[in-house]
């Protein structure tokens, strides 16, 4: 293994690439300084027992050990080529899948990747200051075992940019550490990862609802006929399922405790420490209204566009019978003229919704968890998922107020419930209230379960993050 | 021939058409050229059409007519340098023209349509280009009918005289008749050129009998009028009047004659002494490659006319000009046009600035004049050219002529030997364009400080040239591979209609001039007008003209 390939784990033949070399190693610097200086705030030099990817091997991908996270090896990994792969839908299907940009398309497919790639460091920049509160050295792990994936998916689509757009992706290449979440000035492209997230819950719903649009962007992605985006995200799907269990046993540990405590009598958790349902049911609307909103306009000509031309398809492309999509129709119901009304929209346009569907029953199953969890303490209560149509900011439900059913509301209406509905000022306090740092091994906050099991084998009271 | 049997003949693929001539094989015109005086007779032979399916009557036209015109006017220049007059005449009775063959128009593809008047445009250009800058006056001797195409044929001339026999008329009869425009400049020379008061020539342009004697002269639709026992006469005494209003033919014209072309066709390309065109039809693409002159530019002026038409300069024009017409008419399917240059920069250079000291002699002047008509081609060839330059190459002079017209320019900035760019004598308003500017000037309109600070000598590299806004980008060259790939393949697939509409906006910036009116106006609305159902529909005035059947309009105005 030469020297380089050991300071950037790839299979990516980096060390016989000339020009890859010389692009990425005028980026390496600039994304170091921006880890120091976005990354997370105040355990730069601590050691974290963190997972590095190292090859694509389904047995052996990754290797586990102390890292300070300056010196974490991001490397660069794409799925193994399949033999003989074929687009799979739009007006391409069956041909060959494209090795190199094609011209006709580099605009769209730059953006598709520069879209994705803003994604990953803004969520590191949103998360910077979170490590200060975390509630156990097992969840501090976790966020930074996070945060350098987020670094190294940025790296995925770095190398996309650098390999394949030549002069114009080195400099959107540069431009994604440019970019700041929250910057008045230069912001994220979505609106959603200028946010900033300060506390843990918010984290985890994060992790559990934005995280997972990801994981629907990224399936739609590994679909595209442009073939090393396509074993590029592929790759960053193995790392992102973890990620998204962060953040639903994260939200599962808050509900475990909150049953335990109501399970034993006390009818008011908020008042001895943890969070009442209510107010978890309030983060999962809003979070999950905003992370659907991620996912575009119900009728979109771009995801039409992109789909036609082989750029994003729908995820698992391959179980579906029809990959043409030219015929069908897909029907929704939109707010017309004071009520609700059923719109066909042709299903190309309908792409993003299509998306969404699968998005909605993922996330579905994660409260079905949730609740399994309050069946088992005995509680009646339930937590869900808001309809689709709620407090959304974008697409054909935005200019139109709905409750959490999907019913059609007033503006009156609304006013009035919107504290049942989503966060308040007073939730935030009393989740800011919570937030306190544990650092002894194997102690958990107080509005926190402890989870089942450890990090790769080590018991829960082990030091996974050797603070300084 | 009915006419489903006509339109099958004519979209079959037709084989491709060929530009070269020469007097010897004209068959529609035919050329006197002894003393000052000479005279260009039409006499179309009816059977003698480009294409099969439509018979040329009444000295009609199509473009093998106009090829051998076109052919004619250079030669006169080139090989007659003492004539100072042509006297444009008919073989006919009775008929001078009656311009371009209705039956050809119809039958005819929308791309042939427009590549037919760009090139009868560009022919009419070269007449008044060779009265302007050689001194040969044109006289159009209308001895009868002269109608359509063939009254705009006259108004590139100097002077138009017309027979008054109480029935010869001139006429614009395309608006009544075809429900299509005059388009080879003849709305556009009316007002601009012959200063037709625009009312009488809307009466002019609506009236398909024409005007006959003396309101035609009253109105200056023509300059003098002959009855038809002295008409012969007259017609000596304008044209010697013409040829002694222009100056002298320089005393060492003794003229050159242009040989043959000769290039070696494949399935592949062209393949002429310095200029490869070659075809990559799976990618939609040409590439036009020029290569720097390699003997040695003549001393003097009279090594320079012994070397003659084997000029540099001169042959390479000529070969640049028939290619760019092939790829005009033969591959419309090669959407981009990729410009290189191979050979010793350095060699262009040393030619350009010899070409400059000879340049009051009549052949260097010439040839100037000759270059830059192909390069105003090429202004006007409606296909996206993108000028590249790999390590080591350097667009020169001449040559760095053809990147300043290009659409884009990329540079490849070498590590260990960049492309570049290097200007001399030929950069400075030697080629101008349509619009009167030189490319520099046209490149950084309104900023004549800095068109003027690329003079001759002024060479850079890749990157300098970037900065400095001769050239596009300079990608280095681990870039360049992949960069041009891209750019080339993506220009390919924008809509081919967008491109040609969208670089003849950006192409020429500056001045209107009488051309960039006839190419930016009458022709971009001739061409809607040919894709309009008034003109090209079932019951359009163009497909319904000479059939039993009238023509139906769809009255809405747009």
């Amino acid at each position: 293994m030469s020297e380089l390939d050991s300071r950037i784990p790839n299979n990516v033949g980096l060390s016989h690439d000339r020009r890859l070399q010389r692009a990425l190693l005028r980026w390496q610097p600039a994304f170091l300084d921006w880890w120091r200086e976005m990354g997370p705030e105040g355990f730069q030099g601590d050691e974290v027992l963190l997972r590095t990817a190292v090859s694509v091997e389904p047995s052996g991908w990754s290797h586990f050990d102390f890292v300070r996270m300056p010196e974490y090896r991001w490397g660069i990994f794409l799925a193994p080529p399949e033999a003989d792969r074929r687009i799979g839908f739009g007006d391409f299907a069956g041909e060959p899948v494209w090795r190199a940009v094609p011209g006709e398309f580099r605009t769209d497919l730059r953006r598709l990747i520069v879209t994705q790639g803003d994604t990953e460091p803004a969520s590191v920049e949103q998360q910077r200051r979170l490590g200060r509160t975390a509630p156990s050295l097992y969840d501090l792990r976790n966020l930074f075992q996070v945060n350098v994936e987020e670094g190294r998916h940025l790296w995925a689509m770095v190398y996309l940019l650098h390999a394949h757009f030549g002069r114009d992706g080195r400099e959107e290449a540069d431009a994604l550490l440019e970019r700041t979440s929250g910057d008045v000035d230069r912001p994220r492209i979505l609106q959603a990862f200028n946010e900033p997230c300060d506390d843990w819950l918010n984290f985890y719903m994060f992790t559990m609802f934005t995280d997972r649009d990801g994981k629907y962007q990224l399936m739609a992605l590994a679909e595209s006929a442009f073939d090393p985006l396509s074993r590029t995200t592929r790759f960053m799907l193995t790392e992102e399922a973890f990620h998204m269990s962060v953040g639903e046993t994260g939200v599962g540990r808050i509900v475990q405790r909150t049953a335990d405590l109501m399970a034993a009598g006390d009818d008011h958790p908020e008042e001895n420490g943890a969070f009442d349902l209510g107010l978890l049911q309030r983060h999962i609307n809003f979070w999950f209204a905003a992370s659907l909103d991620l996912f575009g306009s119900e009728i979109s000509s771009n995801a039409a566009r992109y789909f036609a031309s082989g750029l994003k398809g729908r995820a698992r492309e391959k179980r579906r019978t029809d990959h043409a999509a030219l015929d069908g129709v897909y029907r929704m119901l939109v707010a017309d003229s004071g009520s609700l009304r059923e719109r066909e929209v042709p299903l190309r346009n309908a792409m993003n919704e299509v998306l969404r569907d699968d998005y909605i029953r993922d996330c579905e199953r994660g409260v079905a968890r949730w609740n399994r969890i309050l069946d088992q303490a005995g509680i009646g209560e339930r937590l869900r998922l808001p309809n689709r149509r709620f407090h959304r900011r974008i697409g054909v439900h935005a200019d139109h107020r709905f409750d959490p059913d999907g019913n059609l509301i007033g503006e009156a209406e609304w006013e009035e419930r919107r504290a049942d509905w989503l966060p308040t000022e007073a939730d935030r306090d009393v989740v800011r209230s919570r937030m306190v740092r544990v650092t002894e091994p194997g102690k958990m906050a107080h509005w926190i379960a402890a989870p089942r099991r450890g990090v790769h084998g080590r018991p829960l009271d082990y030091e996974y993050v050797r603070l300084s | 021939m009915a006419d489903h049997d006509r339109r099958a003949l004519m979209s079959a693929a037709p084989p491709p058409i060929s530009f070269e001539t020469r007097p010897g094989r004209y068959r529609h015109w035919r050329v006197e050229a002894e003393g000052p005086v000479a005279s260009l007779t039409l006499a179309v032979d009816e059977s003698g059409g480009l294409r099969p399916g439509y018979p040329l009557k009444l000295n009609s036209y199509d473009l093998g007519v106009d090829i051998e015109l076109a052919d004619a006017v250079e030669r006169f220049r080139f090989e007659h340098p003492q004539v100072r007059c042509v006297v444009f005449r008919s073989a006919l009775d009775r008929v001078f023209c009656s311009g371009a063959n209705i039956f050809m128009l119809a039958g005819s593809s929308h791309g042939f349509k427009v590549n037919f008047c760009k090139f009868t445009n560009e022919t009419r250009l070269g007449i008044e280009d060779a009265s302007r800058h050689s001194g040969q006056r044109y006289l159009a001797a209308l001895s009868g009918a002269c109608a359509g195409g063939g009254y705009e044929l006259a108004l590139a001339a100097d002077e138009i005289l017309l027979i008054d026999d109480g029935a010869s008329a001139i006429s614009l009869p395309e608006a009544p008749l075809l429900g299509v425009l005059p388009g080879t400049g003849g709305l556009t020379r009316l007002v601009d050129k012959r200063r037709v008061r625009r009312d009488r020539a809307d009466v002019f342009s609506t009236l398909a009998e024409g005007i006959r004697g003396r309101r035609a002269l009253e109105w200056g639709l023509v300059d003098g009028l002959a009855p038809r026992s002295r008409f012969e006469e007259g017609v000596r005494e304008r044209a010697a009047a013409l040829a002694a209003s222009a100056p002298g033919p320089p005393p060492e014209a003794t003229g050159v004659a242009l040989d043959d072309l000769e290039p070696e066709e494949s399935a592949d390309g062209v393949r002429y002494r310095h200029v490869e065109l070659t075809f990559d039809r799976p990618a939609r693409t040409a590439t036009l490659l020029v290569h720097a002159p390699e003997d040695p530019f003549p001393q003097d002026a009279d090594a320079l006319s012994a070397v003659g038409a084997s000029l540099w300069h001169l042959r390479m024009a000529r070969e640049l000009d028939d290619a760019l017409c092939r790829l005009r008419f033969n591959e419309p399917q090669l959407g981009v046009v990729l410009l290189r240059v191979a050979g010793d920069p350095e060699a262009v250079a040393e030619a350009d600035r010899r070409l400059f000291r000879l340049g009051k002699t009549w052949l260097a002047r010439e040839t100037r004049l000759r270059l830059a008509r192909t390069l105003r081609r090429l202004d006007q060839t409606a296909r996206s050219f993108f000028a590249l330059a790999e390590a080591g190459e350097r667009f020169t002079g001449t040559l760095a002529e053809l990147l300043l017209a290009a659409d884009r320019s990329y540079l490849c900035d070498d590590l260990d030997r960049p492309a570049g760019v290097a200007l001399t004598e030929m950069n400075r308003g030697a080629c101008p364009m349509g619009n009167g500017l030189s490319r520099l000037e046209s490149r950084f309109l309104g900023d004549s400080e800095r068109a003027a600070a690329f003079g001759p000598g002024v060479a850079f590299e890749a990157a300098e040239a970037e900065a400095r806004g001769l050239a596009t980008f300079a990608p280095d060259d681990l870039d360049w591979e992949d960069e041009i790939r891209v750019a080339v393949e993506e220009r390919a697939r924008f809509s081919p209609d967008a491109m040609t509409g969208m670089e003849a906006s950006l192409r020429f910036a500056g001045p209107e001039t009488l051309e960039t009116k006839i190419f930016g106006r009458l022709s971009a609305w001739q061409n809607w007008i040919f894709q309009r159902p008034n003109a090209m529909g079932d019951r359009g005035a163009l497909t319904t003209y000479g059939r039993p059947e009238r023509h139906a309009f769809d009255w809405e105005r747009t």
